[in-house]
């Protein structure tokens, strides 16, 4: 055993040496055209279609966070056609390193936009984006265009999910017959924090004496706990159930299972529980999308943050037809949606 | 005991034996990936496209080289816990949490002193995570020595406690100040210094130093498994507690020893991963390597040398797959399923390995041998 | 602060959800002990699981025969137990990497059929509470254990079933040889392999049954990586149990019955910080560990694969 050992490092080293020496010639010239081209092609042949890569944590079924974004590209395929617009995705990328690997390989296999869809991996995308200043990049949740670092060729996007969250309150608030609402949290951070923060918000202003039960799984991805804490909700009186990221899936078959309304955020959940979800806030990233294709086609490619608002149409309250919500209810939503446009209503506390 | 009676025999057959056995791993991946390629055919990908794109992704360009090499990094460093885990009698899968307390601890630390010169800090960050790591590992080696709390049972579960944890600060006492001020709170720390940033070896990839650091290291755990006194005596308790305890060996003691010093190379990998990759505390930094690791140690045989290359090889796995799922765009899951049938094939091919060493040292009565001790045995003989 | 959660209606949902909540737990769990006992560590629970639930899930949305969805969750459950007897027992393969290579191959393949036979997710109906007549009305005791899906009673009833497999069959007699000294189960004429392939496959399709009662009993959606780790959570207590079925039956009801505990705590608005509150089942578990436990020896053959000497 000891004589094979160094046999087998020697073999390998002599194999890595092979493949490096080997990937060496092909890759070297290969690799430096590979930054140019798109400089070269994107202005000069509009037949060639827009090519997007999309990278993500989570999968992009979740039916949460990755998939509003996924359902905002399929969006604008079905309107550019699918000759025009191709898309190109890596989900479940939940290791950073992992991320930074496919934007760095879609930059140099010449795709135009690069959406990184998390945050986490902003320091990964710099890097890359410096390398590759005709390609445009794009990150959320996230407010940092690189600007300061001397980049012009990173946007960023985010979504006021409190916005959203505090129509949902408001709405939660107004239908609820216990006058106790819960919420299913993944972990107290980020857009989720903001979106239940709204929520309370909205929940108190319309009825100050209302209850919201918050509980946090601790994870993104537990569903079975989700669901236990839905039950646990609903056992403590609650009749009116919200929480965000994929593990809601669980929270939302209970809330269905024990007849209790659901408020959704980041994608439309209605179809998991047509006679439970109430209404969701949506994601709507499509006119982000459209923008930034066209800012890059006229040559500019990137340098502008977006930010997800009831006003600018990108985040809308979408309701399901499936369940009755009184006049009473909408309109003070209403209300509430208009305060929140004008800025007279803060979603925030 | 020698084991004369294999080289006296053919040594020319022999040779050709040997070859067979290193090769065999290779050979088993082939099977996995042939399996993995039915898998493709059914979603209409084209397996030598999809295939070819994973070895080019892996091996074939400097980029893919460099990224393999940055997992490998990882890779070997939790291998070489698992290696002085293993080998001393513990089953340590609490790479992760250890990982993430050992992250956490050296972002602390570089955050804390953030004049010190690079020359100190660097030491002194990559000691905390090693520090925290081997705190984490040694919960589970003590309440194994100490209380006979089973380390699969607390390994499980202090991974999930440290997991809480890094939830827990990343949005409290260690968020990004402008995050907090943002408003985001998105969970992740300040940017670390950049006197701690690890040297990247080859420009705008993130290879880094740490690869120096963790093969060097690696060559430090063969010489203290088999060179020194405490080396050997985790490996006698490993490959046979009654009679290390019989020899006068604390045998508890020194299985609580090997998980420390596992679970200090486990937190050293989470402090090299933020030293040198992500210069900064960051969720989803352990992403399965506490797992991996335990794949690329077995695969290097447990022993620390072996892991150099196993851990090469199984991260271009992991990489060239990443490449192949972009390249042929067939969901990353089919790639998790192509990884976990290599795994499963390669470690069946063991079985051909260890056939020919017992036939080979035909006088260890092979049913007394655990395969891990048929492999040491046949190692210490040879 | 504490009184909130002293009241008798909460006290009532904690130990409801407790009861419920170990149900996947106890499948799993009692599973992996049969193939403990036998000498094989199934790391693999996991990826099982998800094969499990996805094959259940699938089955029911397409034909909403909840007790076929059982049966096929079972049936590849046992092929997957079939996958790792032959890895692990025939080529006696380290079991701790078998079973991580098993977990990642179910991990994916189910989340892969996910993507091509259903797309997106979606909701089934799935077993409904199954009051039990007379015994559900007793105050408290009804509520609490007589008020579950039926795969709940099920995974209750396995308890006393694997204990008596174990201590009044010839089967679990030779399982428990096999697990504690195969040398002499050998010379006695005992197949030992045959008894461990028995044994995987057994506990590999309570863990598909597991499986089940997480996507057609208590969840009725089916999402990739539905499970979150359940499974190594069933490992670890089988551990807690010391391989006894009482014991496994414990530490499932401690480690839920205490999430359902921080749950409450969480939802009754009791200021801690909620990472913490998550912590609580697993540093419960590892503490009544320490103090609960006498040194349990485990089958002393556990991970050593069996060859006939000479």
């Amino acid at each position: 055993m000891r004589r094979l050992t160094p046999l087998f490092v020697l073999l390998l080293i002599a194999a890595l040496a092979l493949a490096a020496c080997g990937g060496a010639k092909t890759a070297a010239p290969a690799e430096a055209p590979a930054a140019e081209a798109p400089a070269a092609e994107a202005p000069a042949a509009p037949a060639e279609p827009f090519k997007v890569a999309f990278v993500l944590p989570s999968p992009v079924t979740d039916l949460a966070w990755g998939q509003s974004m996924y359902d905002g590209l399929k969006a604008v395929q079905a309107e550019m056609g699918e000759a025009n617009l191709e898309i190109a995705y890596s989900d479940s990328m939940f290791q950073v390193a992992d991320a930074a690997a496919a934007i760095r390989d879609y930059a140099s296999e010449g795709y135009d936009l690069i959406i990184a869809h998390g945050t986490q991996y902003g320091n990964s995308l710099f890097d890359v984006a410096k390398d590759f200043p005709e390609t445009s990049f794009a990150w959320g949740t996230a407010v940092d265009t690189g600007a300061d670092k001397g980049l012009k060729n990173v946007f960023a996007y985010e979504a006021a999910a409190q916005e959203g969250g505090y129509i949902n309150g408001v709405l939660a608030a107004m239908m609820s017959q216990s006058g106790v609402l819960g919420v299913v949290g993944p972990v107290e951070a980020g857009d989720a924090k903001l979106y239940i923060d709204g929520f309370k918000a909205g929940a108190s202003a319309t009825k100050p004496d209302i209850k919201v039960n918050v509980s946090y799984t601790g994870s993104f991805g537990d569903t079975a706990l989700a669901a236990e804490a839905a039950n646990t909700h609903i056992a403590a009186g609650a009749d009116i159930l919200t929480g965000s990221a994929q593990q809601v899936v669980g929270a939302i078959g209970a809330a269905k299972d024990k007849g209790a309304k659901w408020f959704g955020t980041q994608s439309d959940q209605s179809s998991l529980a047509p006679e439970s979800v109430v209404a969701t806030q949506v994601f709507d990233w499509t006119a982000t999308i459209k923008d930034m294709i066209a800012l890059h086609n006229a040559g500019t490619y990137g340098g502008k943050a977006y930010t997800l608002t009831l006003a600018n149409g990108g985040l809308k309250i979408v309701y399901n037809a499936g369940v009755a919500v009184p006049a009473e209810a909408k309109a003070a939503a209403d209300a509430a949606m208009k305060g929140i446009e004008d800025g007279s209503i803060k979603p925030l506390p | 005991m020698s084991n004369a009676t294999g080289r006296s025999s053919s040594s020319k057959r022999l040779g050709g034996d040997r070859l067979f056995d290193a090769l065999l791993p290779a050979i088993a991946t082939l099977i996995g990936l042939l399996f993995g390629a039915i898998l493709l055919l059914v979603l209409g990908v084209n397996p030598i496209t999809a295939y070819g794109s994973l070895f080019q992704g892996a091996f074939g360009t400097v980029s893919g080289i460099t990224q393999t090499l940055t997992k490998a990094t990882a890779l070997l460093l939790v291998a070489l816990g698992i290696c002085i885990a293993f080998r001393g009698g513990v089953i340590n899968i609490g790479g992760e949490g250890q990982i993430i307390v050992g992250a956490i601890a050296s972002t602390a630390v570089a955050l804390a002193l953030p004049n010190l010169p690079g020359m100190l800090l660097i030491p002194l960050t990559l000691l905390a995570g090693a520090l925290a790591g081997a705190l984490w590992g040694g919960i589970a080696g003590v309440l194994k020595a100490r209380f006979a709390v089973n380390e699969i049972l607390s390994t499980v579960m202090l991974n999930a406690i440290a997991l809480q944890l890094m939830n827990f600060l990343l949005r409290g006492p260690m968020l990004d100040p402008e995050q907090a001020a943002a408003g985001t709170n998105v969970p992740q720390s300040a940017t670390l210094p950049d006197q701690v940033w690890l040297l990247r070896l080859v420009p705008r990839t993130l290879l880094h130093t740490g690869l120096i650091l963790a093969i060097i290291l690696a060559v430090l755990v063969y010489i203290f498994l088999w060179r020194t006194t405490v080396g050997y005596r985790i490996r006698a308790v490993g490959l046979n507690p009654s009679a290390a305890r019989y020899a006068g060996i604390p045998v508890r003691r020194y299985m609580a020893l090997a998980m420390i010093l596992s679970g200090a190379f486990a937190g050293l990998a989470g402090a090299v991963e933020v030293t040198g990759v992500h210069h900064r505390m960051i969720e989803g930094l352990s992403g399965g390597y506490g797992f991996s690791g335990i794949v690329a140690a077995l695969f290097g045989k447990l022993h620390p040398l072996g892991a150099i290359p196993a851990s090469a090889i199984f991260g271009g796995l992991l990489v060239g797959a990443d490449k192949m799922q972009r390249s042929v765009q067939v969901p990353n899951s089919l790639v998790v399923a192509v990884n976990g049938l290599v795994v499963l094939f390669v470690v069946a091919s063991d079985y051909f390995v260890k056939r020919r060493a017992r036939r080979r040292v035909a006088d260890v009565p092979p049913a007394a041998m655990p395969p891990l001790a048929a492999a040491v045995a046949a190692e210490s003989q040879g | 602060m504490f009184n909130e959660l002293l009241q008798s209606s909460v006290l009532i949902g904690i130990l409801y959800s407790g009861i419920r909540l170990a149900a996947p737990y106890l499948f799993a769990a009692l599973g992996e002990t049969v193939a403990q006992r036998a000498g094989v560590l199934d790391l693999g629970v996991d990826g099982i699981m998800l094969m499990g639930s996805f094959a259940a899930f699938y089955v029911v949305f397409e034909t909403g025969n909840l007790w076929l969805g059982v049966a096929v969750a079972v049936a590849v459950g046992a092929l997957m137990g079939l996958l790792m007897a032959v890895i692990s027992v025939t080529y006696q393969a380290e079991q701790g990497i078998s079973g991580i290579g098993l977990y990642l191959f179910g991990l994916g393949l189910s989340s892969l059929l996910f993507r091509v036979m259903i797309g997106s997710v979606k909701g089934v109906s799935g077993f409904p509470i199954l009051r039990i007549p007379v015994l559900s009305d007793i105050p408290v005791i009804g509520e609490i254990f007589f008020n579950h899906n039926i795969l709940v009673y099920l995974a209750y009833l396995m308890v006393p079933v694997i204990w008596l497999l174990f201590d009044k069959t010839t089967l679990g007699l030779k399982i428990r040889a096999v697990g504690h000294n195969p040398e002499a189960a050998d010379s006695l004429g005992v197949s030992v392999n045959r008894v461990r392939y028995f044994a995987v496959i057994f506990g590999a399709a309570m863990a598909g049954l597991a499986g089940a009662t997480l996507s057609i009993a208590q969840l009725n959606v089916w999402q990739e990586n539905i499970t979150n780790g359940l499974g190594f959570i069933a490992v670890a207590l089988v551990y807690f149990g010391g391989w006894r079925p009482l014991g496994v039956l414990l530490g499932s009801l401690l480690f839920a019955t205490v999430n359902a505990l921080q749950l409450w705590v969480q939802v009754k608005g009791i200021n801690i910080p909620s990472d913490l509150a998550v912590m609580l089942p697993y540093v419960l578990t590892i503490f009544v560990l320490i103090f609960a436990s006498g040194r349990v020896r485990q089958p002393a053959a556990l991970t050593k694969p069996f060859e006939r000497s000479g």
